[in-house]
């Protein structure tokens, strides 16, 4: 899978600054996705963790982009300076030399609810055009096909963080037209309902503003849908049409994402996930 | 001693959790009760409306023994390692026969708020431009009364028995916890009942010399059970780590409902009690859970005023 390297991607579409590529070590799809979405956590200062991706994907910008960002988890901590990945977001790694533990209850009424997430990282079952969220069920609420987890924290995450990144792997199956049910609200049903929506409402949240997949990086364009900017290397836009249940919008300056540099790579295998745990 | 709460966990449970009861064995990640979880199984409760923010494998454990008839939750899944299959067979397709009731995160927490305080309902902001009202019409918008716009409300959750796992108490029930904190302190005082499971049983000269790490003071606790090892798979911190091993484990086992039943046999019908599953798990795998190191916390001065 190796790559040629790229054009520069910062002029193209805004993009958090990359590290040049050092040359050209072979890399799954999965750390691709992992390295762009640490990548654009570059400049953030305080990142609530999700369960699964986005916890590899924050740890490894602390590692690199982003060494002063707070990691806030979930279970009631601020300030983690987590020593191992964790398999849960619960782990009593996150605790130890974190700078406090709350209660839940002043978690997410204190630190989400009262405005001080930066960037809620989320996770999803399926994801529509402007980044309305499913993690409850795939078919009818009262006999799905599948149940899913449900919201947990995502709900208000989606609603109370100034902006929410996504990260998941992109199928027909979770890139979808109509998502079965919204568990968390992105850009609802376009810019303009969002706007309105999130300023009457008092919402603290400004919507999705990313969603890194294992085939490129979209943002959000100005009609509140998504845009890809970004393309991975190895990735086509045939098989970013062929996982999608809509036909997208494409940046006109659609660059080559850069690819992992040796370094991002040591990280995710040596440091975070010495066992493959998410990256297999 | 006069006062002392201290009990097995055969008895407190036989005394405190009834058929139909609404439980909330409480602890995000951290200090689950599996011990007591195993002992209503043991004890065939049936009929129990189980609370969980995280139902976890021990309620996958407790609905494959049959003694749940519905759950509140927000968020239903083996942390890291995919879903909770036992719940899923009677959640999904043809066998929906599993009652569910669920919130976010933050309604839970907010559930349990409001039944502490004994309010009629928690305002947040949630839940607005989401599915989640309509699954469960308990999910309800209100008016602000100063005039600013609308918000969500959920109701008060005041569980029949909290169960909370914990480094230690002293035998009036005085609970002392470091680490995760996740919501125990509100499921407890909005339970009618209280079970305290401890690590260690310590004199109240140890809860008195640190005062800011109780988080349940013993008048609203009914019984002390002292178990250790009570948590795992989940875990204690500073005393053992979380088993991460027996999560991912559970996975292929609760899929099969013979192994599951088996399963249930070999580590909770068939033993009959705490110690006899720690001695089960055997010394190497205990010591395996062991922190690498240790990390004191700073000692502090309360200083003394007379």
């Amino acid at each position: 899978m190796a790559a040629e390297r790229p054009a520069d991607p910062a002029s193209a579409a805004g993009a958090a600054p990359s590290p040049p590529a050092a040359g050209a070590a072979a890399f799954s799809k999965s750390e691709m996705m992992i390295v762009a979405a640490a990548r654009e956590l570059a400049g953030q200062r305080v990142c609530f963790v999700g369960v699964g991706l986005p916890n590899i994907a924050v740890n490894l910008a602390k590692r690199t982009v982003a060494p002063d960002m707070e990691l806030v988890y979930e279970a009631g901590v601020f300030g983690a300076r987590p020593a191992r990945l964790p398999l849960s977001i619960g782990d009593p790694t996150i605790v130890t030399g974190a700078t406090a533990v709350t209660s839940m209850w002043e978690l997410f009424a204190f630190y989400l609810q009262g405005g001080l997430i930066d960037v809620g990282f989320l996770g999803a079952a399926q994801i529509d055009r402007f980044g309305n969220i499913n993690t409850t069920v795939i078919g009818d609420y009262a006999r799905p096909r599948t149940r899913l987890p449900g919201s947990g924290g995502a709900c208000e995450i989606a609603i109370n963080a100034r902006q929410i990144f996504v990260i998941m792997r992109q199928s027909a199956r979770s890139f979808v037209d109509q998502i079965d049910f919204r568990t968390s609200p992105g850009n609802l049903g376009g810019a303009e309902k969002s706007e309105r929506i999130r300023r009457e409402q008092g919402w603290l949240g400004r919507g999705p503003s990313v969603v890194v997949t294992d085939l490129g990086i979209w943002h959000f364009d100005e009609t509140g849908e998504m845009r890809l900017d970004f393309l991975h290397p190895g990735a086509t836009l045939n098989e970013v049409r062929a996982t999608l249940g809509w036909e997208p919008h494409v940046s006109p300056s659609l660059a080559p994402t850069p690819p992992p540099t040796p370094e991002e790579l040591r990280l995710i295998r040596e440091e975070l996930d010495p066992e493959g745990m998410y990256t297999k | 001693m006069s006062g002392s709460k201290v009990a097995t966990m055969r008895d407190a449970i036989a005394a405190l959790v009834r058929d139909g009861d609404t439980v909330a064995i409480e602890g995000f990640t951290h200090l689950i009760s599996f011990a007591a979880g195993h002992e209503i199984i043991r004890q065939r409760r049936r009929d129990l409306v189980l609370a969980r923010m995280t139902p976890d494998v021990i309620y996958d454990q407790m609905v494959a023994a049959g003694v749940a008839r519905k759950l509140i939750f927000s968020w239903l899944g083996n942390p890291g390692v995919g879903g909770l299959n036992a719940i899923r067979r009677v959640t999904e397709g043809a066998d929906t026969s599993l009652e569910l009731e669920e919130y976010s995160h933050f309604g839970m927490v907010a559930r349990y708020a409001a039944g502490a305080a004994n309010l009629p309902f928690m305002p947040l902001r949630s839940y607005f431009e989401t599915d989640l009202p309509v699954a469960n019409p308990l999910i309800r918008p209100i008016e602000s009364p100063y005039g600013d716009g609308m918000v969500y409300a959920v109701p008060p959750l005041k569980p029949d028995v909290t169960v909370i796992h914990a480094q230690r108490a002293d035998a009036a029930g005085n609970t002392q916890v470091w680490g995760l904190l996740g919501c125990q302190k509100e499921a407890a005082f909005a339970a009618e009942r209280v079970i305290v499971v401890v690590e260690e049983l310590v004199d109240e000269a140890v809860i008195r010399a640190d005062p800011n790490r109780t988080i349940v003071p013993g008048i609203v606790v009914d019984a002390v059970v002292v178990e250790p090892w009570g948590a795992h798979p989940s875990y204690v911190q500073g005393r053992y780590d979380r088993d991460n091993r027996f999560y991912r484990d559970w996975d292929p086992i609760s899929r099969d409902p013979a192994a599951t039943a088996d399963w249930l046999r070999d580590w909770v019908y068939d033993l009959d009690g705490r110690a006899a599953y720690a001695e089960k798990l055997g010394p190497e795998r205990l010591r395996s859970l062991l922190p690498s190191g240790s990390a004191p916390s700073g000692v502090v001065d309360y200083g003394e005023y007379r």
